[in-house]
Formats: C-alpha cells, structure tokens, sequence
C-alpha cells in the first residue's frame, strides 16, 4: 500500500469510504436504515451516498427496527449484502428477535443450506447527553450468541478495514461504531484493504501492566497510558478491535509479559464482557504469570443519565484508568 | 363455543360454476398432483404421530391435519422456481413445494441426511435448493424476512415471487404489521397467507382480535385482502392465483386469508381444554380432502379408482420414505459445532 495514498480521515468518512467503495465494486451491496437518505443517517454517516447511488440502493425506511432487520435478513438470504444503519445501539432490543432467531440461526437450523451475509452498524456509548434511552453500550447482548460476530473498531484505519472485511463477510455482523469516536482523525489509505477479524492490535507496547479495551475505551486508555508514563510506568494498551471472535492469543502474550491486567469498557461491570476476558485470562495459559488479581473497570450499575456530570461519573474516564493502572502497575512491587 | 364452520364458511362458498371452471382449465396432472399432496400430508403427519407414539421421534410437532387445502391450493398457484417462507406448522407447505419425501422423513426424526442434518427437525424445514426458504418458530418472525426476500427479488428485477405463510397468532405481533407496511409502500411481489386455524395454540382468533377476518387488516396498510374457505383448495387457489398474478405484474402484495381448523392440538402438550369435541367433530366435516376428492369426481376429472390409485401411492410413498430415512445414520456429536459459521 503506497503511503502518497494515505491522508487523514475522520473515522466517519473512514466508514463512508468503505461503504462508497463496496458499493461501487458489488452491485450486491445496499445500504439500508432509518433516516439514511436525504438526512445523511442520524450522524451523518451516509451524507452524500442517496445522490450517488440513489433510493434502490440506499433504502429510506419506516421507523420498525424489528422489521428492518429482519428485511435485511431476508435480503442477505438471497445473496445480496445488505448494510443496515440502526441509529442508536439502544434500539437492538428491537432488532433482538430477528438477530438473535433468524440472523444468527437460520444457517445452522437450516443445515448449513444457506448463509446470511449483512453488517448491522450502530453507534454505542454515552457522552452527548442523549440519557438513557440513546446512549447503551449493549455488546454483551450479542457476543454470547453463536451465529453473530461482533466487532467494535477503534482507529478510522481499522475502521475502513473492518467494514471491508463485514460487507465481504458471509455471515452476519455487528458494527459497532462510537458516537465520540465519529470525528476522531487518523490516516487512511485510500485504496480498500481489510482488516481481519479476530486479530487484537497493539495500541501501545508497554511491560508494566496491560490494559484490554475495545472502541472509545482504547482512546481513554493510551491518553492515561501517556500520563502514567510521565510517572514512569510503562503499560501496554491492547486493542481487541473484535469481540467475536476474540483473540485470546493476543490477550494471553501481553498479560504473560505484562504479569498485570485491567480490563476496561462502557458497559456497567456487572454481565458486561469484561466478565468474558478475565475469564479467558483465569482459566488460559496466562494465568499462572499474573503478578496481581485481575482488575476490571465498567460502567457503574446505573442507566445513563442526562446530567453532564453525572454522564461523566456514569463510565470511566481517563481519569479513573489512569488511577486503575497505576495502583495495578504499582502493586506488590 | 366460536362460530360454527357451516356458519363461518357460508358465505365464503365458490359457486359451482366458477369451481367448475378453473376445474376444467387446470391440467388433469396438476389437480392429481394437488390431491396426492393432500393425502401425502396426510399420511405423513399421521405417520409422524404414529412414529412420536412408538417413541421414534425425539422431539414435538405442529400438526395440519385438517389444513391440507391451504398450501397446496396456494402453491399450486405458484411456479416451480417461485419461493415460499412458512411457518412451524409447515409439512404441507414443503410437500406442497415438491420436498424429497425421503429428506423430508429424516429431517423430521433428526438424521444426518435430513433436509438440514438434523438440526432443524419438525419446525424448521427448509429446502432452500427447491424453493423452500424454511420456517421459523418464533410466531410471526418470517414475515419480514420475507418482506426482505422479495425485496431482493425486486432489486435483482428477477420475476419470481413469493409466497409468506403464517397463523392468525402471527398476526397480532408488530413485525406482521411492519412487515406488510413496508412490502405495501415498496411494492414488492410477496402475497401472504393467514391460514387460519381458529386459534393461536389456545386462543381463539376471535377474542384477540377485534375485526371479523384477519383480511380486513390489509386495508390499514392500503393492500387488498382476501377471506377464502381454506379448506377447498380450489377457492385458495383462485385468490392466491389472483394476488400472484398481481404481485408478478408489479402491483404489490396482498393478503389472503384460509378459514381452516386443526383437528390436533397445538403440539404434543395440548389437551385440547379450549375447546369441545363437538366443535372438532363438527369441522371434520369439512375435510378437505374428501371434499376435494368429490369435486374432481363430481367434475370427472378423476374416477373413483383414479382417486383411490392417488390415495394408495401417497401412503406407499410415506411408507418407503420412512423406512428408508430409519435406517439413515444419526449426526455425529463432533460434528455439533459445525456450519454455525459461513465459510
């Protein structure tokens, strides 16, 4: 890949690329959702794409997420490629029946007859004071379910990568995006490419302790990273890009180098997948090298809620990793 | 006690005329083909009982007996590369379809030959080669898939259409009334199908709904729609015919809407506490099947002996297919994880 390609791309022009790009070389591609169209979906994702490849392909709906969904299904069930928009990840409750009974299911029930190729992107997460209907961190839903896989990228180059790597996948997807990731800039090359999934990244190498984290979770963690740096602890952040499947190869190297691991996500701690990584970690190879008890930081046991400084107070921080790590980093030493 | 079948289906009657008619335009082979699929669901459902009782099958089942006319009157209507969805009470509709006995048979009781290895079983067959794009079990949940198929086939402009199935339950959940909705506003060349047993498990369609026929409700999503005697296969056929030729021509869905009656309970669990013996009694008298039987005799399109013949090599043909699909090896439990993912 020449590096004159690369320029610099928020993460939500990164999605658009890669949706462009499909759909320009797959006629089987369409993209459907809920505001998709003339308004450019809820956060803009879409802007421009009903111009270039018009209403049969870029498909306005009714507001019925259930039946969206399960349209899409119907769809992929015949071969095309549908990318289904669902503007908040709140509303997979409502696409629950049809992910979790037809999306997921219908291969296997079916004997292996047919598959299901579609990408359900969504935006996660809390911070714009959208309360507790319009702000769920809600991939523990759907990582213990056989069928799905889930992935939550957080650099615009994975980004792009990854939603190749959706469309081109022949099973269904869970794309999960994060509203405060979607201005974020980082450089992208210009020319399609995939990322694998189920490959961790190394966000930043460390021997310290290590920090698992996944989408806005692995910004907060290499900026408190950076500042445990300047006191002289080294911690490796490690980008788990892919939830299902899950790289625990990945997941044991560092903590077997590291002796130390914290693990950090949006969603309240009790349930959430954290539960799922520190398992891996207590019952794997690695476990023998920890040097101290796993640690675990969530989202506190509460909805999220409007106020701006409870909204805060409601998921970590940089602030509440920086201090996480360092009493883990410092432990016993 | 809900309303009588004499009483329900009264004014749903063809008139003589007009079922001798569309009678006489149908080939002799199709409207044999039609009975002997009548009886083949049939005889493979009481077979499926018969095997339950001897303690073959591992699992439950939905049973049509009783419902026959239905889907073979609707899909008589379709050609053989046009598609169908349905639902846990579906053994006609893949007879109907033109399933392989055989692979029917050994899916049912869980072989690894089976039309989806064993792993669907009675509720979920599925013979996507043939047509047939399978069967959910969670009440109402086909119908936007469905939806999504032919939007596909709109998309492609491929000309095939299809048919969506589902029960009067299916009808009060949301995603049936998203699912029409959307297939109204696009347009696109699906019909559906209520076939309307009375009950949704053990409660009658009536108390939970509060129109007449579940036909009425295509008029809120600007459709047509249909209440037909689903127990004459010749009345489904012409109002199915009609809806396909209509989706076929671009037009959009429509509804259509088969008065039947199950004469089994829901599944193995049922006790039937609901309703009366009389009330079962009473709609047997109007099996579909002796009732299509006499038509094609009355008509003479069929002997008596033809009809027997017909008869005769649907139940030797269930027979074989049984036998056969015993003797087919079970799954192999290392095998268990296999096919959850798409290569």
């Amino acid at each position: 890949m020449s590096t004159n390609g690369h320029r610099e791309l928020t993460y939500l022009e990164a999605l658009r690329e890669a949706m462009f790009q499909e759909m320009q070389r797959d006629d089987n591609v369409f993209i459907i959702g809920e505001d998709i169209g003339d308004y450019g979906g809820a956060f803009g994702v879409t802007m421009g794409m009903l111009k270039e490849f018009g209403p049969e392909r870029i498909i306005d709906t009714p507001i019925s997420e259930a039946g969206v969904t399960g349209v899409t299904i119907g769809a992929a069930m015949m071969g095309m490629r549908p990318i289904m928009e669902i503007m908040f990840m709140d509303f997979l409750t409502l696409s629950a029946n049809q992910l979790v009974h037809n999306a997921s299911k219908n291969r296997y029930m079916f004997g292996g007859n047919i598959s299901i190729p579609m990408v359900l992107r969504t935006p996660m997460g809390s911070g714009t004071g959208a309360a507790a209907q319009h702000s769920s961190c809600m991939e523990n839903w759907f990582v213990g379910v056989p069928g799905l896989k889930v992935v939550a990228p957080y650099t615009p180059k994975d980004a792009k990568g990854m939603l190749l790597t959706a469309i081109r996948d022949n099973n269904p997807v869970i794309f999960i995006e994060h509203k405060l990731l979607y201005r974020t800039k980082g450089t992208v090359p210009e020319e399609p490419y995939v990322v694998p999934f189920g490959k961790a990244s190394i966000a930043r190498e460390g021997k310290d302790a290590t920090i698992l984290a996944y989408s806005i979770m692995v910004q907060r963690s290499l900026e408190a990273a950076a500042q445990l740096e300047k006191e002289g602890l080294d911690i490796e952040v490690i980008d788990l890009r892919s939830l299902r499947p899950l790289d625990a190869e990945a997941i044991h190297a560092s903590v077997t180098k590291t002796g130390r691991l914290l693990i950090v996500h949006e969603a309240p701690t009790m349930g959430g997948f954290g539960g799922e990584l520190a398992a891996v970690v207590a019952t794997g190879p690695s476990f023998d090298r920890l040097d101290a008890p796993i640690v675990r930081l969530g989202g506190k046991e509460c909805p999220i809620p409007y106020n701006r400084i409870l909204e805060r107070a409601a998921v970590p921080q940089v602030e509440d990793i920086t201090q996480a790590a360092r009493k883990l980093a410092l432990e016993g030493r | 006690m809900p309303i009588s079948p004499r009483e329900l289906l009264a004014e749903f009657q063809l008139n003589d005329s007009l079922r001798q008619k569309i009678l006489a335009e149908l080939p002799k082979e199709k409207l044999a083909l039609m009975l002997k699929q009548m009886f083949l669901t049939r005889y493979f459902e009481e077979n499926a009982e018969d095997l339950y009782m001897r303690g073959m099958v591992h699992g439950t089942m939905h049973l049509s007996i009783g419902m026959e006319a239905s889907p073979i009157g609707s899909i008589a209507a379709i050609g053989p590369d046009d598609l169908i969805i349905h639902h846990h009470r579906g053994h006609g509709h893949t007879i109907a379809k033109g399933a392989d006995l055989v692979l029917m048979v050994a899916e049912f009781i869980g072989k690894e030959t089976g039309y989806c290895r064993g792993r669907g079983g009675s509720m979920h067959i599925a013979d996507i080669a043939g047509g047939n794009m399978g069967a959910t079990g969670i009440v109402g949940a086909g119908l936007a898939p469905s939806v999504g198929i032919a939007l596909a086939l709109k998309l492609k402009h491929d000309q095939r259409i299809l048919l969506s199935f589902f029960g009067d339950g299916a009808s009060n959940e949301g995603e049936w009334h998203e699912s029409l909705n959307m297939a109204s506003i696009w347009k696109l060349p699906v019909v559906f199908i209520c076939d309307n047993n009375q009950y949704g498990m053990s409660m009658a369609a009536e108390k939970v709904m509060n129109v007449r026929h579940v036909a009425e409700r295509a008029c809120a999503y600007g459709i047509p729609g249909e209440t037909v005697d689903g127990n004459d296969p010749v009345a489904v056929y012409i109002a199915v015919h009609a809806a396909v030729e209509r989706a076929r021509n671009g037009e959009g869905p429509s509804l259509v809407e088969c008065l039947t009656y199950r004469w089994r309970g829901h599944s193995k669990s049922d006790r039937n506490l609901y309703r009366t013996n009389a009330e079962i009694d009473e709609w047997k008298q109007f099996d579909p099947i002796p009732r299509f039987a006499g038509y094609l005799m009355q008509y003479g399109i069929l002997n008596e002996e033809e009809v027997d013949k017909v008869d005769r090599s649907a139940q030797a043909a269930i027979k074989q297919a049984t036998e056969i699909a015993l003797a087919m090896p079970e799954p192999d439990p290392a095998a268990v994880e296999e096919e959850v993912y798409a290569p």
